[in-house]
Formats: structure tokens, sequence, C-alpha cells
């Protein structure tokens, strides 16, 4: 990462954007745009959901052909003939969801398209002896023989890279790349950012995570509705600033605590142990109380969450609710008895994405009987909670799909309100939602213990925890590393625990 | 957002909204609406009572069979059997009125009961254990048809009493019976997909299968129940095809299957699961129907018939895709 002051102000930049326009039927997406990619730079596109990063990238990398506007690639305008020719261009993506055939060798992977050889054969010591140098270039040192499938989501995304070196990329654009990855991965996807750049290539990184933002960035722009707000040094911004920039007005406090009377401990898991990601965990959660499940990516923190809930079997261990104890051998006898789990990835796990709010809010708990629904029922709740939880839909009736991610987990927590839990775990909850939603989110989540529930909070995103929980539980490796008081919160103890490392005194 | 009740949330109207939702955005419907006004104009017998009687009383058990197909598509599976497990319960159904001496009424609930019965195998081998439904029904298509050969050396049973005529070529008043069933089964099966829970958990099975197991719902038997159900229904339109032609074919319904995915699939189910109608089916259904009486009508040739209908899957899967894409493009 080189620093901005080096850079002169008559530096030519590797593409320009002036007055890039994209309108979908009825909505335009990106409005006017203007942007200057240099070279060697970390250039953080910020906005919250809907805002047109994903929209301006996919204009950059011809997935989508302008409405309007110019994009010039060293100082010449650049046609329109789709992401072959942006890639050829020497502009790269590296998607979120990641472009692998996975029963395909890394070193096909990496020349997918354009493999060496000719006359339709495949030189296989050519690809093999290219492929580790790109290989090494991005610290993957793997066999390039290996099945990309066998290899850890961290190292398929540096195989991604790889793939945009392979092309001779000058841009590289990375939409979230850090959503899936560790904190010790992203600290080395972040220093493999740092060799690219230096070697002057552009990386243009979209990101939600502000903290992230201030690590890497070198110059942030923030988009609004479509339009570019501002681009500022990274220097020039703190964290309020850009919220601000975002949100395009003043946040309230992110993090709302409530003040709450902890109670009587509604539940408690003793023991629990599942083959090696699980060793012999034990918790408890008191009513009014928001417990905070801390800990690097593979800990073990939804493990158990889903070991409690009986989404998963488990090898030992009993979970009670109130002091009795529970037979939990599947989520239904959890959710019977008062345990909710709001799962990590909503579309995947939480959503039945084409059915209607109404019918997604009801899902766990269907009015009605003999089989039948009461469907006169099944709407006055559905408009009910939609209303406590101002869930804002175009109608109750239309597919979760359509509403944003802030709305599609409200969708959910007030699935869950509905089975009475008494006590809900949520993992991950503000993932992917936008900043004013995290507050509400997390606002929400508040309400719910101060009614008097036990609230377990999985985040890999401190301040959440620091600022939310009462107790923080730090798993390591599949055990229960240590609990910490809030009285003695701190991300160093924290992260000693979860790493196991010996706290500095 | 305060709570102001709009129309389309009054319970009394979500019936009509989505039904004409169905037939607004079905390309399948404008096509059967074409196509209905088109032979109406181009053969003078099209539109004659006793022509359209005759298109549903051919379609009927086809339709029976869709509308069990479409309930397992919605799940996201697939019952490859139904062809099969129809010619099996026919004939058993059969041979219990000639062989076995079983009155009428019982033993046609015995056809349907077999029917079930390679349903709950199917239902077994998918949510059990965990074979694709493809696989697992496509098992089922090869044995059910062994088991009918196997006794009947694949020939027809006759024989059978003018009272089971009653169920494929009988009349009440001058609506043929077989078109009052075809009513029946797809108003039940309109309620039990809008109304019961077995239908809201299909869908929710079909659109995520694991956020409906992390609700609570019990996937086995509800999924495993989605298969009983297609089969009985299998098993009962291989009756009605057995009364109308009064016996038991052990060849019958060979690419039956094909027909009810057709159907299905026109009538905007799709085989990603979490979509699928009754009424679409139906529409499906007749548009095949009406497509082959008007090639016979209007003296096409019967090869083209397979042309237009393959071509109307294609445009009708396309159009349905047209419309999500832009759906979800204008969010």
């Amino acid at each position: 990462m080189s620093s901005p002051e080096t850079r002169t102000e008559a530096e030519e930049p590797i593409v320009r954007l002036r007055g890039v326009s994209k309108e979908f039927p009825g909505v335009l997406a990106v409005d006017g745009v203007d942007l200057d990619i240099l070279p060697g730079e970390v250039h953080v596109v910020a906005g919250e959901n809907g805002a047109g990063k994903s929209t301006l990238m996919k204009l950059l990398s011809q997935v989508e052909r302008p409405s309007g506007g110019e994009i010039e690639l060293s100082g010449e305008k650049m046609g329109f003939h789709g992401p072959r020719y942006a890639q050829a261009s020497g502009i790269a993506m590296v998607y979120q969801e990641f472009a692998l055939a996975p029963h395909l060798s890394v070193a096909e992977n990496l020349f997918m398209g354009r493999e060496p050889g000719r006359f339709g054969f495949v030189s296989r010591g050519a690809e093999k002896e290219e492929a580790r140098e790109l290989l090494g270039r991005v610290g993957l040192h793997t066999n390039p023989d290996r099945l990309a499938g066998s290899l850890s989501v961290a190292e398929q995304q540096r195989l991604e890279i790889a793939k945009a070196l392979a092309i001779e990329a000058r841009i590289v654009i990375m939409d979230e790349p850090t959503a899936t990855l560790a904190e010790r991965e992203i600290e080395d996807l972040f220093g493999v950012i740092r060799d690219l750049t230096a070697d002057g290539i552009a990386i243009l990184y979209i990101s939600h995570r502000l903290d992230e933002i201030f690590r890497i960035a070198d110059r942030v722009t923030v988009m609004r509705d479509g339009r570019v707000v501002d681009t500022l040094p990274a220097s020039e911004l703190d964290e309020d600033g850009l919220v601000r920039l975002m949100v395009g007005r003043e946040v309230g406090n992110l993090y709302p605590k409530p003040e709450t009377e902890i109670g009587d401990v509604l539940l408690r898991a003793s023991g629990v142990s599942r083959g090696s990601v699980l060793k012999d965990c034990s918790f408890e959660v008191r009513s009014e109380e928001i417990l905070g499940f801390a800990g690097l990516v593979g800990a073990g923190r939804t493990e158990l969450a889903r070991a409690v809930f009986g989404a998963d079997p488990v090898d030992s261990g009993t979970v009670e609710l109130e002091g009795e104890t529970l037979r939990v051998r599947n989520p239904q006898d959890a959710i019977e008895s008062g345990i909710g789990y709001l799962t990590e990835d909503r579309k995947d796990e939480g959503l039945a994405l084409q059915l209607g709010v109404d019918q997604n809010i009801t899902l766990a708990n269907l009015p009605g009987r003999f089989g039948f629904i009461n469907l006169g029922t099944e709407r006055r709740t559905a408009q009910r909670r939609r209303d406590e939880l101002n869930i804002r839909t175009p109608s109750i009736r239309r597919s979760v799909q359509v509403l944003s991610g802030g709305n599609q987990q409200k969708v959910v927590v007030a699935k869950w309100l509905e089975t009475e839990a008494k006590v809900l775990f949520f993992d991950e909850p503000a993932r992917g939602i936008d900043v004013g939603a995290k507050a509400e989110m997390f606002g929400l989540i508040g309400d719910l213990a101060g009614e008097g529930r036990g609230i377990v909070l999985i985040s890999s995103y401190l301040p959440e925890l620091l600022n939310m929980c009462d107790r923080i539980l730090v798993m390591r490796e599949g055990e229960v590393a240590g609990v910490i008081p809030r009285e003695e919160f701190s991300e160093e103890r924290v992260i000693s625990l979860a790493t196991g490392t010996k706290e500095a005194a | 957002m305060s709570s102001t009740t709009t129309t389309e949330e009054r319970g009394g109207s979500a019936l009509r909204e989505r039904l004409s939702g169905v037939v607004s955005q079905l390309a399948a419907a404008g096509a059967l609406i074409v196509v209905f006004v088109f032979l109406s104009f181009a053969s003078p017998v099209f539109l004659s009572a006793d022509n359209l009687f005759n298109i549903g009383v051919q379609t009927s058990y086809t339709a029976v069979i869709a509308i069990g197909m479409t309930l397992v598509i919605i799940t996201a599976g697939i019952d490859l059997s139904v062809g099969s497990v129809a010619a099996l319960s026919g004939v058993v159904g059969v041979v219990l009125m000639v062989q076995v001496g079983i009155p009428v009424v019982p033993a046609i609930i015995g056809g349907v009961l077999v029917g079930a019965l390679c349903g709950l195998v199917n239902g077994l081998l998918v949510s059990v254990a965990g074979l694709n439904p493809f696989i697992a029904t496509l098992g089922m298509l090869s044995v059910a048809r062994g088991l009918v050969y196997i006794p009947t050396n694949a020939k027809a049973v006759f024989g059978a009493p003018d009272s089971f005529r009653l169920l494929g070529q009988g009349v009440i008043g001058a609506i043929p019976i077989p078109i009052i069933v075809v009513a029946v089964v797809a108003i039940v099966g309109y309620v039990v997909l809008s109304r019961t829970k077995l239908g809201r958990y299909a869908y929710a099975m079909g659109s995520n299968r694991e956020a409906a197991r992390l609700s609570g719902i019990p996937i086995k038997r509800y999924l495993t129940s989605v298969y009983v159900i297609s089969g009985a229904l299998a098993g009962f339109g291989g009756m009605i095809a057995s009364s109308q032609v009064a016996s038991g074919q052990p060849n019958f319904g060979m690419g039956l299957e094909l027909d009810a995915i057709a159907a299905a699939v026109i009538g905007g189910a799709s085989l990603f699961g979490g979509q699928g109608t009754v009424v679409g089916t139906l529409i499906g259904a007749f548009l095949i129907a009406l497509i082959r009486n008007g090639s016979v009508l209007l003296d096409v040739n019967i090869y083209y018939q397979q042309v237009i209908i393959g071509v109307v899957i294609w445009v009708a899967v396309l159009w349905d895709q047209y419309r999500r894409r832009r759906l979800a493009a204008s969010d």
C-alpha cells in the first residue's frame, strides 16, 4: 500500500469513469458517476445496500452495459464488448461467491478459457509451471494438481486472485472479500493486497465493514442512491464521518444497549460435545441477559448454537431450560421448548425466499388446527409483526426476496417471536445489512432481552459484542476458552482468549 | 409504516387476487385463450358440447396425475413413476373386481391404495434413505411396470363389471363423471396447497429445505406424504383410465409422466421447487389437450402435435423465467 502522499496529482488513472449511469426499468441504479482509479491504490467503494456499488462494478467489468457516460482505459474510450473484453483489457473481478469449478484442478481453474498449448491440446507442463509462479505471488503454496474444491475458502479466494494475475489484470475488483474469512486470513489477504499494489495493480474494494475500510483503504468513494457522495483519502475520514456520508444523516448510537435487570438462569448447556468440533462446552444464559459468543471463524460458535438448538446431532451434553432437562433431538424439539436460532445465513438457512412475508413469519408456528391453516389469523399475525418490527414491505404478501437485507432479517426475527421463544440465538445478525438497519436490529435485540428473554449473540465483529453483551464467552478450537464479564471487557482480552496467546500484561 | 389494510390484504379477495395473479401472469393462460378462440373459428366442430366434453374426458386422468405431480415438483422433487404406477393400480383394481370378486368401489380404492403404497416407497427412499427423487422414482418406474407384467404376462385383464365404466364413461346430468372427478380433485388440491400445513410446508421445503428444517418442520414426514399423495393420484388416474377402456392394461401410461410434468411446468411450476399451482397445472393440461384436439380437427399431421407441444413447453418456461428475472431486476 503506497501512501497517498507519494502520489502526484498528475498521475494518470488506469480507468476513468465520466458520468456513468445505469438505468434498470424504473430505477436509476447508477447515476452520473465520476471515478478515477489510480495505479497501485486501494480504492474502497463504500455505501449501503442498494447504493449502486455492485452495479457500478458490473459496469466496469462489463457484465452490464452502461446506459450513459464514458469509461476510459489509460486515456482511451472503452467500447462495450462484455466481460471477456473487460478481462482482456486488464479489469478482473473477484466475486464474493467464487466462480471456480470444484472438480477441476487448481491449475485448470487458473487457466480456464485460456489454456496454454495449441491445436486444442493443453500443455500440462507449461500449465503447471506457470501456475506455481502465479500461486506464489498470492501466497498460495499448494500443489497445482489439487482439486479446487478441496481448498479452504481463503485458499479459493487466493486462487481467484491468482486468476486475475493470470490475465495480467491492472485493476482487481473485490466484492466484500473478507465476508467469509477468519481474522488471521483477513490479515494475510491484506498482505497479498499490499504486494499487488506495490506492483502497480489497483484494487477496487467493496466493503461494508468500517474497521476494514480504515485498515486497507488509500482512498474511499462513498456512494448513496446511485451517486457518488464524495471521494476522499482514507486519512481524512473517521468512522462517524464515513457512516454519516453513507447514510446521509446522523445515525444515533449504533449499539443501543438497554439497562436490564438480569434475572435467573433460563438456559443451561452442560458438557456439549460433538466429534472434534465441540469439546465439553458449557454455558448458561439468564433472563434479560445478552451473552456473546466470540472466537475465530471455525472455533465452534455456530456449531455450539446449532448443537443446543438440535440442528446437528451431538455426542453428549445436556440442555436445561428453566431448570428442566430437555430432550432435544431436532429443531422441532428445541422450538417447542422455547429455543430459537436465527441462522448466520438468511438466504441459505433462514428464509423460504419464494414465499411471502406473511408465510415466512408464520413458518415455525402456523396458526390453525387439524392440518388446516387459519389464514385470517395468519394475516393478522403478519400485519401485527410488520407494524411492531417496522418491516418495510409493499405488502405482507410479497415474496421476501424483494426485501432489503435488514427487512429480511426482521422477518426472521418475527418468525422466532411467533414461536414465543424464551432464548434466542442470533448468529451474525448484522451481516449484510445496512448501517441504519444494524442500529435498528441491535435496538431490537436489546428490547427482546429487556422483555425477559435470554439472548445469545454470535458475532465476528468485536465492537458489536463489546457494546451489546453482558458477558462474552470466547471459544477456541471447539472449547470454551473463557467467559468475560462486562466490567472486564477489552478487545485484547477477547483476542488473547480466542487465539490462545498470552495477554500482554 | 402505519397499518392501513389495503384491499389486497383483506381475506375475501385473497383467493381472487391469487387466482387472477396466476391467470394474468402465466403465459399458458394467454396461450390457452388464444388457442381456444382460434379453434372456435377454425373448426365448426370445436365449440360443440360433445367435443369439449370429449377433451375433458380424454385429459381427465392426465390432469388428476398432474395435480399430484405438481405437489411433488413444488417440493423440488419429481415423480417419474406415475405412468407405471397408474398401470399397476389400474390392473390391480380390475383384477380385484374380476378375479377376487370385490365390489367396484372397494376395488377402486384398492387400486388407489396400491398407488399410495408405491408412493410411500418413493417417499421413504427420498426422505429417509436420501435418494435423489429422480433416481428413486426412476427405479419405481421400472419396478411398478415389472410388477404389473409378471402376473399378467403383459396381457390385458378384461371382464370388469359394467358399473365400473361409470367412473370413466358415465355422466351426471349432461356432465361426464371424469370431468367432475377432475374438478373435485382440483378443488381438494387447491385447498391442500393454499390452506393446509402440508401445502405450505411443500412450498417451504421446495423453496429452502434447510430453512424449513430449522423452522421445526418435520421434513421426513411431510416429504413422504407428498409422494404418497402423488402415488395415490397416479393410482386413481390409472383407475379412471381402466374404466374408460373397461379393462386393466399393463401397457398403459408409458410416457404419461412426461405429460404430467409438461402440464405442471407449462402451468408455472418450477423444477427447482417452491413454485406451482393447481390452476396453472390444469391450464397446462388443457392446453396440451386442446393442441391435440385441434390438430385432429384441423387434420394436421399427427406428428406435428409433438413438435408444437415441445415448443409450447419451451415458450412457457422461457416466458416465466423472463418475467421472474424482470421482477428480480426491478428490485
